[in-house]
This record gives structure tokens, sequence and C-alpha cells, in this order.
């Protein structure tokens, strides 16, 4: 069986696994199916009269400083963030890979430059390189800001295949291709990659809560997701100035993230205790 | 060791210039640059928008802006702040009390709180306590700082009143006020922006310091010691927890980046008049040398402490010396 596919299993069998995946699954499910139901997240029925309700049967979740519906809001924010999260990492992790390996496989000068710029990249929070490049726009375009936390978010990837690369590569198997005259391409794509992909499942998933956190943490500075689109670290921004009269604003969408979070990490360190069971 | 102090610190210096050569490249590389942005702002003649260029040096070459730039950076000049139109490490120096107490607070609680606890989970591998303060480390990790400071802001600041929910002192107490009275003051503003950052940052040290302890656990020397009679307290902390401490040393180089990227957050969230909440609304105001001064500081704070944490290392473990 794919060795992939036989790691996720595994790990849904681990109860800590289950849970996280659950979570995520019906947390997706509930972004594509909800909406039909809630009111639009932007409608804003009556801003005088509706502004800050408490949760009620009509709202379940209250209502913001705008009237708005805030379960809707955070609904809809689920799927900003989790869409954002799930592009940023698929395009750290084929970075990563592709860093890595190079690095790996290629060695000497190549590996030594692209290894200083990882050392540099990660001498600096990434939350400040963030900052940097996405305080040049005065309205943050969605796709800058996946590209941008994607960009940001090999480093540590790239320093993991590479350390995978360096130890197949050794392998005799490896060597006996080599010696066959297998393409350099069939090497990398055919034996390198494969042996690689567990790790890499395992960064991709962590790396899923991480950039939830960057994503709701910039949004809450100002420098994420753009309102009027609902986003969790958006709407607690919005919140901080009603927190004493209406603190649901900041709750709900708190715990969504929390939620979400703890459940991709709990996914993920499954995922890892299955692909290398020494560490469990 | 000589010879390895020297190439450890050349290696740490190059890295702190190659941490500040993609910052300038990213400076560089995005769209527009500060003066048109300040044009965005507001109407401005040509001979003023070519003042302001010539003043803030983007109407040289690259190469020569780059050199001015490390060259400034080697003298501590770290340009003018756009905002409030004075020196960045003027500013920055200001601020750096403020956060240097929030910090150092956090640390010291911290890796005591998470070194007693880690070492009690290991210990009790498997109980209800360690599987209880596992799953607290697992929410600690997920938790958005901002998120948990404004809810400690409003149910311990403003639900309950016991704290001071934002700021550094209370304006209203004079400067002379007795300074028992101050103290406690800064004291008591303290409290919630250190709490947030601990709570966040305490599951890694926790985690590590169990993983740590169990590894050492098993080791025969352990089992002697028992056989010999030696109490579980003395077991624990004068055999094992030794050598669980060592590893220890790495986890600061860790973590240290968790600390800073928090306290950008929680400083913002409680207003803490720091190098966080200075990030915070540099960032917010599009400030360029202002928010590129905290980078810096970042980045040099985070090299520093890799290279004093390899140099602790070296110095409990001469095999690192060695190699």
């Amino acid at each position: 069986m794919n060795p992939l596919l036989a790691a996720v299993r595994t790990a849904i069998r681990d109860p800590r696994g289950r849970a996280g995946l659950a979570f995520l699954a019906i947390l997706a499910l509930l972004t594509l199916v909800a909406p039909i139901f809630l009111p639009d997240p932007a409608a804003q029925p009556d801003p005088l009269g509706a502004s800050n309700l408490p949760p009620s049967l009509m709202h379940l979740f209250g209502t913001d400083a705008l009237s708005r519906d805030v379960l809707s809001r955070v609904v809809w924010g689920a799927r900003v963030s989790l869409a954002i999260a799930l592009l940023a990492v698929a395009l750290s992790i084929s970075l990563g890979a592709l860093v890595g390996i190079a690095a790996g496989y290629f060695g000497g000068a190549v590996d030594s430059a692209l290894m200083r710029l990882v050392d540099g990249a990660l001498a600096v929070p990434r939350l400040f390189l963030l900052l940097l490049v996405l305080a040049v726009w005065e309205q943050i375009p969605v796709a800058m800001l996946v590209l941008f936390i994607g960009v940001t978010g090999w480093f540590g990837t790239s320093r993991l295949v590479r350390a995978e690369v360096l130890r197949i590569r050794e392998e005799s198997y490896v060597r006996a291709a080599e010696a066959l005259g297998a393409p350099r391409r069939r090497i990398i794509f055919r034996h390198l990659l494969p042996n690689a992909l567990g790790p890499l499942l395992v960064a991709a998933t962590l790396g899923v809560g991480d950039v939830i956190l960057v994503e709701a943490g910039l949004s809450f500075l100002g420098l994420g997701v753009q309102p009027p689109t609902p986003s969790w670290g958006g709407m607690i921004l919005d919140a901080k100035s009603v927190l004493v009269t209406a603190p649901w604003n900041a709750i709900f969408p708190g715990l969504a993230i929390l939620g979400t979070v703890i459940a991709a990490n709990l996914f993920g360190d499954a995922l890892r205790d299955a692909v290398d069971p020494r560490g469990a | 060791m000589g010879r390895w102090l020297a190439r450890r610190v050349v290696q740490a210096l190059l890295t702190f210039v190659l941490a500040l050569t993609l910052l300038f490249a990213l400076m560089r590389l995005a769209p527009g640059d500060p003066i048109q942005r300040l044009e965005g702002e507001r109407p401005m003649s040509k001979a003023e928008i070519a003042r302001l260029r010539e003043r803030f040096g983007v109407d040289q070459p690259i190469w020569r802006q780059y050199r001015t730039f490390l060259g400034g950076v080697a003298r501590g000049d770290l340009g003018t702040s756009i905002e409030y139109n004075r020196p960045v490490t003027a500013m920055l120096l200001e601020r750096l009390p403020a956060t240097v107490l929030l910090g150092a607070t956090v640390i010291l609680v911290n890796f005591t709180l998470g070194i007693w606890l880690g070492v009690r989970q290991a210990r009790r591998r498997g109980s209800r306590e360690d599987r209880l303060l596992t799953t607290a480390s697992l929410a600690g990790h997920a938790m958005p700082s901002f998120w948990l400071g404004l809810v400690l802001a409003w149910l311990v600041g403003v639900r309950l009143r016991w704290l001071p929910s934002a700021g550094f002192s209370n304006p209203l107490l004079g400067p002379d006020a007795p300074l028992s009275a101050r103290a406690g003051d800064v004291a008591a503003h303290l409290v919630l922006p250190a709490l947030t950052l601990i709570l966040v940052t305490l599951a890694g040290t926790m985690r590590f310091q169990r993983a740590a302890m169990l590894e050492v656990l098993r080791l025969p020397y352990i089992v002697t010691a028992r056989a010999k009679g030696v109490a579980e307290r003395g077991v624990t902390w004068r055999h094992a927890w030794r050598n669980a401490l060592f590893p220890m040393v790495t986890l600061f180089g860790l973590w240290l980046p968790l600390l800073v990227t928090g306290s950008v957050f929680v400083e913002a969230v409680f207003a803490w008049p720091g190098l966080g909440s200075l990030a915070a609304s540099a960032a917010g105001n599009r400030d360029y040398p202002l928010l590129m001064g905290t980078a810096i500081l970042a980045g040099a704070l985070l090299v520093g402490a890799s290279l004093a944490t390899d140099l602790a290392y070296a110095a409990l473990d001469p095999r690192v010396r060695l190699s």
C-alpha cells in the first residue's frame, strides 16, 4: 500500500488524530453547507437597532457593531482562513521540498548557498518579514497574502527535506540506480522525493495550524485579510473597541481559531508518530 | 577552543548580515517605495517629492543604497521614522526598558514553572496530571496571544476590576509618589501582559523538559541510583534533572522567536509601551523605517541568542568544541 495512505490510516486509528481530522472535516463541511442556512455575512439589517445584540436564538453568536450576524461571519471566516492556510501551506511545502532536495542532492556550493540563505531568513521572526512586505499595500490583495505567507514558510521544511535526502542518497538502492545510469530526474522523483513525503505531510499538517495563527495575527494587526471580507483575526480586531459591551464579538472567532489550530496540531502529532514511531 | 569560538562568532555575524540583506531586498523588491506611499496620502509638488526622495536616499542606485543601509546599521543609525520624524534608534532605545521588563519576567516565570511542571510530568508519565498538562500545553500552543490577552483584559481587568488592563503605569500617580507605590503600580500593570505571554509560551518549555527528562530517566544509572536506595526526590533532582537540564539550553533558541512575536501582539493589546507595540503601530501606520528598525533589532536579538546558546552548550559539553 502507498506509505502515505498507510500513515494517514495509522494516524486515524490514533484517537488524537481521529478527533483532529473529524473536527477539520466537520468545519470544512460547515463552510460549504452552512452559508445556505445562515444570513448573508455582509448584510446589515439594522445598523442602529440590531447592533451588538447578545447571543440569542435568532443570532446564536450575537451580532456585531454593524448588526451583522457573528455566527455567519465566523463560518465565512473559516472559509477564508482555511483556504488561505491550505494554499499557503501547499506553496511553502513545495518550495521547501524543492530547496531541500536541491541542497541535499547537489551538495557543495549549492547546498551552502541555500542553507546560508535559510539561516539568514530564520534569523528574523516570520511575523516581521510579513509585516515588512505587507505594509506596502494600502489594501492587501488576498492573493498577495497567500503568496507571502507561503514564501516565508518554507525555511524549516527545506532543512527537514535536506536532512532526509542526505540520509537516503547514500543508500545502496540510490547508488544502484545511479550506477545503472538512471537520469537525475528519475532519481529525484522516483527515489528521493517519495521518501521525503512522510515528513513533508507532517510538516504540512502542522503548518496549517501555524498559518492560521499567522494569518489571524496579521489580520488582527490590520495587515491581513481586509474588511469587509470576514476573517477571524479581523473580527477580533473589530471587537477590540466594543469588548466591554459586546465581548461575544471577540470570543467566538477566538474559539474558532483555537479549535481549528488544536485540531490541525492533534492530527499532525498523530501523523508524526505514524510516520516516525521512534519519537512516540 | 579559541578557534572554535572565533569561527562561531564570524558565523553569527555572517548570518546577521545575510538577514540584513534579506530585509533590504524585501524592502526594495516591494512595489513602490515609501515616498510613493506618502504621495498617495496627500498631494505633493514635484520638488517636494524629489527632496523627500533625496532625504530618504531612494534616488541612489540600488547597490549604493545597500551600502548606506549596511553602514547605517553598523553605526547604529537606522534612519528616521516617517510618522514621527525622529531617529529610529532613539525611539527603539526609549521603548527597550519596558520590553526588557516584560520579557525578563516572562522568561523567569516561564522557565521556573515550565521546568518544574515538565519534571513532574515526566515523573508521573501517563498519570492524570500528565495527561491534563499535555492537553493544556496543546491549547497553549494553539492559542492566539492577542485573543487570550483581550479575554484576560476583559475578564480580569473589566469584569472583575482586579488589575489594570492597559498601559505601563497609572498617570495619576505623579513622580513625587513614593517609590514603593510607583513600583507596585507598574507591577500591577505588568501582571496581565506577562501572564498572557507566559500562558502562550509555557507549553514549549514544559514539553521540552518532559521529553528531556524522560530521555534521562530510562538510563541505567538511574536504575543504579534507585537500587542503591537513593530517595526518589534525590533521584529526580540530583541524578536525573542535572542531565535533563542540559538540553534545555537549546530550547532558548527555539523559544525566543515565540516570545518576540508574542510580545508584538500582547504589547499591542495591553498598550504596553515596549518594542512590540511600537512594531505593531509602525506596521499600522506603514512607517517603513521604524518597522525595519524593529525587524533589525529582532534579528540581532535572535542571532545573539543563538550564539549565546551555542557558547553555553560548548561550555557545558566539551564534545561540541572538539567536533
